[in-house]
């Protein structure tokens, strides 16, 4: 069963369609490309909220829908999970 | 291609409307208690008490007025009762909403008092509500319809698939030659160039552009802190949307993959042709969802992720969401659940013809969740304060 979704090959994150339990190696799908993509999980993932899907610096920036959606301010590793205490909004 | 038909009300000036509302229409605050009064003496009349439509002036004042004029003009209402404190603003509204060619009638308070107008207004509605019942619906088509677009407490669920399946019915309502809206500006924050790429000519972009630019100038000057705690809001971070502009680009899912954009319309403006248009709105759903009525949209589109459960008095809502939870959870509140979407047991085409089956069945008359719920947001936008 596919456990997160992926809307572009370039994005750096994905998104939980089901609860993701630490330690799983969750399975997940590109779906421009239709590809399969597996990450093992560092943090349980709730549903709808998204996995890292490769190491990713302070200050660098997050990739989703193959565009930019804001700023990392706590570094990030592949598997764990990012929202407002690691990413930011480039605006406002 | 086969244009879905259904049977619907054809008003005076040739629109169709899927619901045949009288409305008494309160010009002002002070009207409020004589409108609620009359509607509460006439049986299938409904009042829309709002708290504005005094010292008013300037573009807010216009705004006003072509909210008021565009409610009562809506092909979902029959006829119109205003009634407002003093009789030159409240034959304003008269004399817009009689251009459509419906019966309207103003009546009002002053050298009246409440008692005497409440039983003049009474009086007229009951003529009108008992004309509006007998009238018999016509075959409409697809087509014909107006239909507006607005996500609420989204979440990635709505980015991945409510409103995509919003998008792929958007692609087919325009190609069989429907008319439809889309706005929220300051939530396609982040993913305003692309957006303005979907305008249909560069003309049309660059006036979406001076929009956007507008209203995020305004929210640049008028905020205190970075707005985190308001975009995205609690519920969505709750879902786990956390930028804005992760928000943006899930939003902009909703005017599909095909078509662009032909104008930009001022809030509560009504569309000059068919096809996909812009319109300058807040992004809370009872604000946008009361202009969008008010430039005549007849039906309203809106998927929720953690399950926003607004209602519009004359523009039926029809509510999509893609999060297995919030289906559970509040399920009397969703019209359609295409969770399956995330499961791969339902494809983007499929959940867009499913959409406009829904669609299709409250043209016919169905109640959506909100009508039966009772949920009437009729929220006026204002955009400053009073003289």
């Amino acid at each position: 069963m596919i456990q997160f979704l992926v809307h572009e090959k370039s994005d750096s994150v994905g998104v939980a369609t089901a609860d993701i339990k630490a330690g799983e190696t969750a399975k997940g799908l590109t779906i421009d490309t239709e590809e399969k993509v597996e990450v093992k999980t560092l943090m349980d993932i709730p549903l709808g909220h998204k996995i890292a899907l490769k190491d990713i610096k302070v200050g660098d920036t997050v990739i989703k829908y193959g565009h930019d959606i804001g700023k990392v301010v706590a570094a990030i590793r592949k598997g764990e999970h990012v929202h407002v205490h690691n990413l930011k909004t480039k605006r406002w | 291609m086969k244009i879905p038909k259904f049977m619907g009300y054809r008003r005076e000036n040739g629109r169709v409307g899927i619901r045949n509302h009288v409305v008494i229409l309160p010009l002002d605050d002070l009207s409020n208690a004589a409108c609620e009064a009359v509607a509460n003496n006439i049986k299938g009349t409904m009042a829309l008490p709002h708290p504005y439509g005094r010292l008013q002036f300037g573009e807010d004042l216009e705004l006003f007025f072509r909210t008021m004029i565009g409610t009562g003009s809506n092909p979902n209402v029959a006829s119109v009762v205003v009634i407002g404190i003093e009789p030159e603003w409240t034959d304003r509204v008269v004399q817009g909403i009689a251009k459509t060619g419906k019966p309207v009638k103003g009546f009002s308070i002053e050298r009246n008092g409440d008692i005497n107008t409440i039983a003049i207004a009474s009086r007229q509605a009951k003529e009108y509500v008992q004309w509006a019942t007998e009238i018999q619906k016509t075959e409409c088509s697809l087509d014909e319809l107006y239909i507006s677009v607005k996500c609420g407490e989204s979440d990635t669920t709505s980015g991945l698939a409510s409103n995509p399946t919003v998008g792929n019915l958007v692609d087919k309502a325009v190609e069989m030659g429907a008319t439809v809206s889309f706005g929220e500006t300051s939530e396609i924050t982040g993913a305003e160039m692309v957006c303005k790429q979907r305008a249909a000519t560069p003309e049309v972009g660059e006036k979406f552009m001076r929009t956007w630019n507008e209203y995020n100038n305004f929210i640049l000057k008028e905020k205190t802190d970075d707005l985190s705690s308001s975009q995205p809001t609690k519920g969505n971070i709750r879902g786990g949307l956390t930028t804005i502009e992760e928000k943006a680009f899930g939003n902009l899912q909703k005017i599909g993959k095909k078509v662009s954009y032909v104008g930009v319309l001022k809030p509560a403006e009504v569309p000059k042709g068919k096809g996909l248009w812009f319109m300058d709105t807040s992004s809370a759903a009872a604000e946008a969802v009361t202009l969008w009525a008010a430039s005549g949209a007849v039906v309203h589109l809106f998927p929720t992720g953690q399950g926003n459960i607004i209602g519009n008095p004359i523009e039926p809502v029809i509510k999509l969401s893609a999060n297995p939870l919030t289906c559970s959870t509040m399920s009397e509140h969703i019209d359609l659940d295409v969770s399956g979407i995330l499961r791969g047991e339902m494809n983007l085409d499929e959940a867009g013809d499913r959409l406009i089956e829904v669609m299709i069945r409250t043209c016919n008359g169905r109640f959506t969740a909100a009508e039966a719920l009772g949920h009437r947001e009729f929220v006026l936008t204002k955009l400053y304060r009073s003289a």
